[in-house]
């Protein structure tokens, strides 16, 4: 075993994890009052490791020499794309974070910290090659989301999406542990490439449960229907810089972990999977524009548009090839800025004496108030609902595109039908921002770095992220490439 | 021969404690049932050959549940007089199960002085062990070949723990860490400025 190799493709791990502990050293001797300094010092950390994935991402890295420890740790280029989106989100997180809670007088120094241990489980999601460095990346994401979710201690809705979170998130791991008990009982092993190879005739009663109860624990970690009903009330109970996380890096590497394991581990019985997948796909799209209608919170309205998202996405993991994994990956990076600057906007909404609105009635007539944010929060909304002049309209035609190229037309044309359902409660944000009475309830100035956080976001959203559409595509071929897809 | 008839004595007994651990009805005695199950499971690590998890079994599982035997008796409003009342009644059964016990061990010893059961996997016998004992070849594998795994594992283990202390310690606020006594404080009073006269109208009161 060469140790060197398998440390320099663990360096972006190594990286987090050390200076993860640095810090947490700093923060239990200096207290909460460095807690800005420390999230500053997060976030460059993680831009650290951004630019050490960036070569694999460039090169789409791929074959047996990106196998760290045996095959555990995979550091391809599926897994640096995977890795790029959530460092990046992990450092738009710490960037809202500290105005939010020191405004309640709730910042500690421990949220920077579990930031970049969550955002360091979510990379050894990605980069799994193993069952077991799968279990162990999951929870190491999910314990420290548990945490993060009730990180308001003395807001009892914090503390219930902590609880909520951490119930269901146990009875998930359970099921997915057990899910890869029957898959290591009927296949005799843990890795990957050797359970693809296990399972190439037609598959045994056991090891079938087994791979519905893997994919049935992801499902619910990406928040698919039937697994989504944790989501609304996690979303809208954790603070919101923690439901910008929870929207963001983790939801980005469940779906990347979700799509290496469908498509290299069960790779060769994608027969098994597919109607799964493709039930879930129509499930969550049709009930999460459906469960949207009649919120009236907005953290809710976007949680249920994260489940019709991952709707959408699945679609793309139907599909079942490089094209389809490739599509997979512009979606989710193009959900990603699309959700971080809807959360950034609802964020910079207060009413006079500071409160921060979530109610859908206290933003009408926000057009007036607030023209730039109202304008951009309308712009993020019509792209969720893939309308064609925003970005997101791409991330649904690559999905549909995959779809359609393998033979999937039915489900391409159910999903479009579907999305359109979806666009009505976009719709009725925009309505109720631009035509209704203004509320007169959002008051006061916004933080610079939340601006600079929501103007990013919006021209990229916006028609010039047409622009990007060849480079996105370019490396997420590469990446959809490398999670070596043998026939 | 002495082998088989140990293991199935001791998964015998596995179910059946297990069993018991959800129908009784005292969770005293359900906690009890679960040590006799850990006790037994162990006994079927120690028959395969793996001692070392045997021990984890007893040291790590019997132990929690130590504790956790102890948050039962604290947080469970448990009538201790009336369970000691039915000591005679009950002890035929204790005895027979510190019977079995004692059987179980001399069985098991036995067994595994005559060698461990071979488990093997479908297509063949298990892989050789890398070392003389199984602890040896655990600590091998786990600083080596699982090292990324036994580290991120750790890194759980610290998660957890920063996290039962970010929601669970407060500061204690100022105004109650003034309550606390100060004798210094205390010995410069004088009566002087400890007490006042005063004559307030009536149907007033005076600020202290």
């Amino acid at each position: 075993m060469d140790f060197g190799n398998y440390l320099a493709l663990i360096a972006p791990e190594l990286l987090i994890s050390i200076s993860g502990l640095v810090l947490l050293l700093v923060a239990a001797w200096v207290g909460d009052s460095a807690a800005r300094p420390i999230s500053i010092l997060a976030a460059l950390v993680l831009g650290v490791a951004c630019f050490m994935v960036g070569p694999a991402l460039f090169d789409g890295a791929s074959g047996p020499d990106t196998n760290a420890f045996a095959g555990q740790f995979r550091a391809d280029g599926f897994a640096a794309f995977a890795k790029m989106l959530i460092y990046l989100s992990g450092i738009a997180c710490l960037m809202i974070a500290p105005a939010f809670f020191e405004r309640l007088g709730a910042m500690r120094a421990e949220y920077p910290i579990l930031i970049l241990f969550s955002v360091l489980g979510t990379g050894i999601m990605v980069s799994s090659g193993n069952l077991i460095t799968l279990y162990i990346g999951l929870e190491l994401n999910s314990l420290a989301a548990y945490v993060l979710a009730s990180f308001l201690r003395n807001d009892g809705r914090s503390a219930e999406a902590g609880l909520k979170y951490f119930i269901l998130g146990a009875l998930a791991s359970g099921i997915l542990l057990y899910g890869m008990s029957l898959v290591y009982g009927f296949t005799g092993t843990t890795d990957f490439t050797l359970i693809r190879a296990a399972m190439t005739l037609e598959l045994s009663t056991g090891a079938l449960f087994g791979l519905i109860f893997v994919l049935a624990g992801l499902a619910f970690k990406i928040a698919a229907v039937p697994f989504h009903m944790w989501t609304p009330d996690v979303y809208e109970g954790a603070p919101t810089p923690v439901t910008t996380f929870f929207a963001s890096a983790p939801k980005v590497a469940a779906v990347a972990l979700t799509v290496r394991v469908s498509l290299d581990a069960f790779g060769l019985q994608a027969d098994a999977w597919r109607q799964i997948v493709i039930f879930a796909a129509l499930a969550s799209i049709v009930l999460g524009a459906l469960g949207a209608i009649g919120q009236d919170n907005l953290k809710r309205l976007l949680a249920y548009s994260s489940i019709n998202n991952v709707g959408f996405i699945l679609i793309g993991l139907a599909a079942g090839t490089p094209q389809g994994a490739s599509a997979v990956l512009v979606y989710l990076a193009i959900y990603v800025v699309m959700t971080i600057g809807s959360f950034v906007a609802i964020l910079m909404l207060r009413d006079a004496d500071g409160n921060y609105v979530e109610n859908i009635r206290d933003i009408a007539g926000l057009s007036r108030a607030k023209p730039l944010i109202a304008l951009i929060l309308a712009g993020m909304m019509l792209s969720l609902a893939g309308l064609p002049p925003m970005f997101g309209f791409w991330g649904k035609f690559v999905v549909f595109q995959a779809a359609v190229q393998a033979d999937l037309i039915l489900l391409a044309a159910l999903g479009i039908a579907a999305s359109v359902i979806g666009a009505f409660y976009y719709l009725k944000v925009v309505k109720v921002m631009f035509f209704d009475e203004p509320a007169g309830v959002v008051q006061g100035r916004s933080e610079t770095g939340h601006w600079v956080l929501l103007i990013g976001t919006a021209i990229i959203v916006s028609p010039l992220g047409y622009l990007l559409t060849i480079p996105l595509g370019l490396l997420a071929d590469r990446a959809a490439v490398s999670l070596s897809l043998l026939p | 021969m002495l082998q088989t008839i140990a293991f199935y004595l001791f998964a015998t007994l596995v179910v059946a404690s297990a069993v018991m651990v959800i129908m009784s009805r005292n969770p005293v005695h359900s906690v009890l049932w679960l040590i006799l199950s850990f006790f037994n499971a162990a006994g079927l690590m120690v028959l395969v050959g793996a001692e070392f998890i045997a021990m984890l079994l007893v040291i790590v599982y019997v132990g929690a549940v130590a504790v956790l035997f102890l948050f039962v008796v604290m947080m469970l409003d448990i009538d201790f007089a009336s369970m000691r009342a039915g000591f005679v009644r009950n002890a035929p059964l204790g005895i027979a199960i510190a019977l079995v016990l004692l059987a179980e061990l001399v069985l098991g010893i036995g067994a595994y002085r005559a060698g461990a059961l071979i488990l093997g996997t479908p297509d063949g016998t298990a892989a050789p062990l890398l070392f003389e004992s199984n602890i040896e070849s655990i600590g091998a594998l786990l600083y080596s070949r699982y090292l990324f795994l036994f580290e991120s594992a750790g890194i759980i283990l610290l998660v957890a723990m920063i996290g039962a202390i970010v929601l669970t310690h407060r500061e204690r606020p100022a105004a109650h860490r003034r309550a606390h006594q100060d004798i210094g404080k205390q010995v410069r009073r004088n009566p002087k400025e400890a007490t006042f006269n005063a004559s307030p109208e009536i149907g007033k009161g005076i600020d202290l």
